[in-house]
């Protein structure tokens, strides 16, 4: 999937942040958030142990005892602060994370998601995936329409492991927005030059087009 | 200074089978000096608890090439594939945890605490088989606290008495840690005095904290290195390295 794609589902979530919250970034698309973010005053929280967090370094301040959850280097914004795993996860799983931008493998039609284990392969990694999906306030996941393989991520039912049983509150993709509301899947907007039937034909979950429905 | 030690005595200080946590998101927090020197032993069948295991020769990957470990307790083992591979051939065993839970689970095996309920997993294979309970119409799912055998742990400071400062994101899993160990080892990059760190600068107080090895990696360019072998035969005592 090429960068630009990923570029434009970042920049659109970007959009959607709220001013003054606290936003925790997981691994993938989001992680290309930082950067489009701008003058928009958001506090990013990362689950090993800051809240504050700011864009990539200069080469000579780059010091990899100052990391994100990617393990690469970020710096401090003004007011930031630095904490243990314990009061992180405390954060993340007491409800103090106004919203978590993570990407997903799939997504099912009621809002469940699979984030961490592909089925047949060796399970071995999970992070603060779950943690996040049961405690975050508001999930958006952040993920291109297909797999690598042009297969759909948004479906039916699950078919990969489940990442827990809390359903998310939206997906952005490089040609949709959709939400969920009560566990139903709405069409919010449309983000390409994708028809309503070929945009059908790449999503098998069921979801109906909103009132308020936006076209591109 | 009764509690600084060589790395050689503080493996001495482990034993066959034992668990060890040791700190670090990475390889950053990681006790890097003592973790060589185990590598070097003939130390065996240890569990290590930790987020994931180093990276490939760095950290606790070189423990998993020297074949000093049995097992894994942690929440992330993909970033590299040293880990993988061992799994796949038969070499490590893997318990997966998340990243909280094991937070968590450290949290209460230091301070007394037997197990705690959470929400995260609930739904999911990592919760397949374990107790679950209904608090306020909501499922939770029991964990049991995590303690170990000997705590490895990484600090920038201590003071002669064991008190602990930490580098920014270095601190991560090192507190907990601290506090959920039998035997506590911390390696420092400085040793100062007792009373030169200010009392609410200290992270972790000086009662978790067993021994202080000295770090004889260098911070160069905001990594840490391993110092050529003339740098470290003129290292000694007390004071500030690196």
């Amino acid at each position: 999937m090429s960068q630009a794609i990923r570029l434009k589902i970042a920049k659109k979530v970007s959009e959607l942040l709220v001013e003054g919250n606290v936003v925790n970034l997981g691994i993938g698309i989001p992680t290309l958030i930082p950067d489009c973010i701008g003058d928009k005053n958001v506090y990013l929280q990362s689950e090993n142990g800051i809240l504050g967090m700011g864009a990539t370094p200069a080469d000579e301040e780059t010091d990899m005892d100052l990391i994100s959850a990617n393990k690469q280097p970020v710096s401090l914004n003004k007011g930031a602060s630095i904490f243990d795993s314990a009061d992180s996860f405390s954060m993340i799983r007491g409800g103090h994370i106004d919203l978590a931008v993570l990407g997903a493998l799939q997504v099912d039609e009621t809002g469940e998601i699979a984030n961490w284990a592909i089925p047949g392969k060796a399970i071995l990694g999970v992070g603060g995936a779950m943690d996040l999906v049961m405690g975050a306030q508001k999930i958006i996941i952040a993920t291109t329409h297909l797999t690598k393989d042009g297969n759909p991520k948004i479906v039916n039912k699950l078919t990969y492991p489940s990442s827990g049983k809390r359903k998310v509150d939206m997906i952005v993709t490089e040609h949709a927005l959709f939400k969920f509301i009560s566990s139903k899947m709405y069409l919010m907007e449309v983000l390409s030059d994708i028809s309503f039937e070929e945009l059908k034909q790449i999503t098998p979950a069921s979801y109906e087009i909103s009132s308020s429905f936006i076209a591109s | 200074m009764e509690k600084l030690i060589k790395p050689i005595k503080a493996i001495s200080y482990i034993k066959n089978g034992d668990s060890i946590l040791v700190g670090g998101f990475g390889v950053s927090g990681t006790p890097l000096t003592i973790l060589d020197e185990i590598a070097s032993s003939d130390l065996k069948d240890l569990t290590a608890v930790s987020n994931n295991l180093g990276e490939k020769g760095k950290g606790l990957g070189k423990l998993l090439d020297a074949g000093n470990l049995k097992k894994a307790v942690g929440s992330y083992f993909t970033t590299g594939r040293h880990a993988v591979e061992a799994w796949l051939e038969g070499r490590l065993e893997i318990e997966l945890v998340p990243q909280g839970t094991l937070a968590e689970a450290l949290r209460c095996g230091g301070a007394g605490i037997g197990g705690f309920y959470t929400k995260t997993s609930v739904g999911t294979k990592l919760a397949e088989n374990k107790e679950k309970k209904v608090i306020d119409g909501e499922e939770y799912v029991f964990e049991k606290a995590i303690k170990g055998d000997v705590a490895l742990i990484k600090a920038s400071r201590s003071d002669t008495l064991g008190n602990l400062t930490y580098d920014k994101t270095a601190l991560n899993f090192n507190h907990v840690m601290a506090t959920a160990g039998k035997t506590v080892i911390v390696e420092v990059d400085e040793i100062v005095e007792a009373g030169e760190i200010e009392p609410q600068d200290i992270i972790t107080p000086h009662l978790y904290v067993d021994y202080i090895v000295e770090n004889k990696y260098i911070k160069k360019g905001g990594e840490y290195i391993e110092p050529s072998n003339s740098a470290e035969n003129s290292k000694k005592g007390v004071g500030t390295i690196g």
